[in-house]
């Protein structure tokens, strides 16, 4: 879904007052202690900004990460904070401005990929990746997510439940012609399954052979599992956008479907911001625990052959690895893609800073889905392509669509010969008979 | 014994004890009986009223601050957690230590900061913790007393401190990032802390005025240290504890990297 480079653009107008106020209270919504806390800690220190891919690349203090939210912490000091009378009193901290808030949305789309590395470097424990994550809600509230195209798939998924307002019927033509193609059985809307996979909406345009890859490998385990129409697409780009209200509806759209063929495991595709949102999130938006299992499918298959429900051959071959961002520094699950490679054989040379504080590809927090932002995203790519060819590797394994499709891009224009590869869909080719 | 009658003893309580004060005293043309909060208005407002003033504000302002944050709406978790309760509680515990450590990683971009700070820090709380005067005060407040670090140390302490400090306001102005972030609460805040490390170590070797002055003003720029306590970025000396623990606490649920 990356863009073609297209200069910076400014936003259309700078949002009026009652959009500036609806922001803000979009923002201030959120807070609960551990926000305040956050906020009320921070010294000042500016070591996030040596964390973040766009600071260290461009030396431009703006991009320090928590100077991102600063009109938030605005809001938060003349709303919320303790002290809230004294800042407004004094004018200690003035109101937010239209003008202010649309020149930050560089800063809390275009320039963050909620990869958390600036939460891991932070010395008084600020999660500011969760924070901008709060801020983008008041953002799109004033209707300042990036229209161009971040915001216009959200406003889709928000109506549709998929951000290229792909039909049922639609998906289930194009599940069944991925099974004829690629010779595996597909199951579609059965009603009673045990597992139920999802999908990212990149691979439905770019990547269809990875649900080729999960029904092979779900045939293979002789799983009960089915595909799910009315509750397919995973993507979530309202997650990333900033809008709640489509990010509870996309979210509940996939829980209902597990709950009506009464899954014991969601299984969530390569994608990492997917994958947050069902696993940390999705149950706090239906104020109830999921009755259900979410994994990633790097943890499932990891689990699966090392208990043995899968058998693979050695691949014989030799790779570097790139962590989704969500899936290892703040999803967990840091050590399953290592298992399973292990268990392929492969010759691993890892990258460096590899693992927990690995860095982002440049495309995640829906950064990929901003046309003016590929200059910056190009910025970021260049130390991933360093990386890796320090390593001499000519193949790079990956366990998100996102990831793989910006460091496709990324290689793409700068002539770059290394091959980007998905690691479900290196399991699926190399099941044992 | 009130916090004031220790401080109006302290003098005579550390010659006794310690020594500490003698070799001032005997330098001076003020005896140690010469020495009383009578004997001076600013050292009498500074260990009197100044310091209850200080001790009633600090303990409100502290009060008002952890409640206004603490007592925000919480949202209960329902995501299945990675980690048991008691796991995520040392998840906390853990990561109140381990923050203080950066990985290696990260290091070469960050060493500057992370030396810097970490002589500040270790410095301030070896003055406080080591010097006489203070284990004194902290002895007759709770009962609880160890050994004091001499003299000569605690005054090459405070002298790298004094210096850490400096270099840290003159990044602090000096390096784009910080100056970005940085507001005037993030100045006095310095000077909150830097003016008491000042005062000690004039009142240590007594050059420029009377011992009686010097620690007058050593106890006024503390109390000062203590008001602005809850209402700036001192705040973060009670708030990292809280912050961290959150942090680990949170990331031990997911098991995310801390």
């Amino acid at each position: 879904m990356n863009a073609e480079a297209k200069p910076p653009q400014p936003p259309a107008r700078a949002p009026d007052v009652a959009e500036v106020a609806t922001a803000m209270r979009g923002f201030v919504s959120d807070f609960g202690p551990t926000a305040a806390l956050a906020l009320e800690s921070c010294v000042h220190c500016g070591r996030c900004a040596e964390a973040c891919q766009f600071y260290v690349q461009t030396g431009e203090a703006k991009y320090t990460p928590i100077h991102k939210i600063e009109p938030f912490k605005q809001a938060y000091e003349r709303e919320v904070s303790p002290f809230a009378f004294a800042y407004r009193w004094f004018g200690l901290a003035p109101k937010v401005t239209g003008p202010e808030l649309q020149s930050w949305q560089e800063m809390v789309y275009d320039s963050c990929n909620m990869c958390g590395r600036c939460s891991l470097i932070c010395p008084m424990g600020i999660d500011i990746a969760d924070l901008v994550e709060q801020a983008r809600h008041g953002m799109f509230e004033a209707g300042l997510a990036p229209a161009d195209y971040l915001g216009a798939l959200a406003e889709k998924e928000h109506l549709t439940g998929s951000p290229f307002g792909l039909t049922i019927t639609k998906f289930q033509d194009m599940l069944h012609a991925i099974g004829i193609e690629h010779g595996v059985v597909m199951h579609v809307d059965e009603a009673r399954a045990d597992i139920v996979p999802t999908v990212s909406s990149i691979d439905l345009k770019t990547y269809p052979a990875s649900m080729a890859a999960i029904a092979k490998i779900l045939n293979h385990m002789g799983a009960s599992w089915t595909f799910r129409t009315d509750g397919f697409d995973a993507d979530n780009v309202s997650l990333t956008a900033g809008d709640r209200q489509g990010q509870r509806t996309t979210t509940m759209g996939i829980v209902n479907a597990a709950i009506a063929c009464g899954a014991t495991t969601l299984l969530m595709p390569e994608c990492g911001h997917s994958f947050t949102e069902m696993r940390w999130e999705a149950a706090n938006e239906m104020g109830h625990a999921l009755p259900f299992s979410v994994l990633q499918i790097t943890e499932f298959l990891a689990e699966a052959i090392t208990d043995g429900r899968i058998r693979v051959n050695k691949a014989q071959q030799k790779a570097t690895y790139h962590d989704a961002c969500q899936v290892s520094r703040r999803g967990g699950a840091t050590a399953a893609p290592r298992v399973i490679l292990k268990a392929l054989g492969v010759d691993l040379h890892e990258l460096e800073d590899a693992g927990d504080a690995n860095w982002c590809c440049g495309g995640g927090g829906g950064v990929a889905l901003i046309n003016r932002a590929a200059p910056l995203r190009a910025k970021a790519f260049e130390i991933k392509q360093r990386q890796v060819e320090a390593t001499g590797m000519e193949t790079v394994f990956t366990s998100c669509s996102g990831c793989r499709q910006t460091l496709e891009h990324g290689g793409k224009a700068t002539q770059w010969s290394t091959t980007v590869a998905s690691l479900l869909e290196l399991v699926a080719d190399n099941l044992a008979s | 014994m009130t916090l004031s009658g220790i401080l109006q003893s302290l003098d005579q309580d550390a010659v006794a004890l310690y020594g500490y004060a003698r070799d001032a005293a005997a330098q001076s043309a003020t005896s140690i009986q010469a020495i009383r909060p009578e004997s001076s208005t600013l050292l009498g407002f500074a260990r009197g009223i100044g310091l209850q003033a200080a001790v009633l504000i600090m303990v409100a302002g502290l009060c008002w601050r952890l409640a206004g944050i603490l007592l925000l709406r919480r949202r209960p978790q329902h995501a299945l957690s990675r980690a048991s309760w008691l796991g995520r509680v040392g998840g906390g515990a853990a990561m109140i230590f381990t923050r203080s450590f950066p990985r290696r990683t990260f290091l070469p971009r960050i060493g500057v900061s992370v030396g810097l700070s970490t002589v500040f820090h270790v410095g301030f709380f070896a003055i406080l913790l080591g010097g006489a005067p203070h284990i004194l005060i902290i002895h007759q407040l709770t009962g609880l007393i160890w050994p004091d670090l001499p003299k000569g140390v605690v005054v090459m302490i405070s002298g790298l401190t004094l210096a850490a400090m400096l270099a840290l306001l003159a990044r602090r102005i000096a390096h784009p990032v910080m100056r970005l972030l940085s507001t005037p609460d993030d100045y006095l805040s310095w000077l909150a802390v830097f003016l008491p490390v000042l005062t000690g170590i004039l009142l240590s070797g007594e050059t420029i005025a009377s011992y009686e002055s010097l620690l007058a003003l050593h106890i006024l720029s503390v109390e000062l240290m203590m008001i602005w306590l809850p209402f700036g970025k001192l705040m973060h000396g009670v708030l990292v504890f809280a912050s961290r623990g959150a942090m680990g606490f949170n990331f031990a649920r997911k098991g995310a990297a801390t």
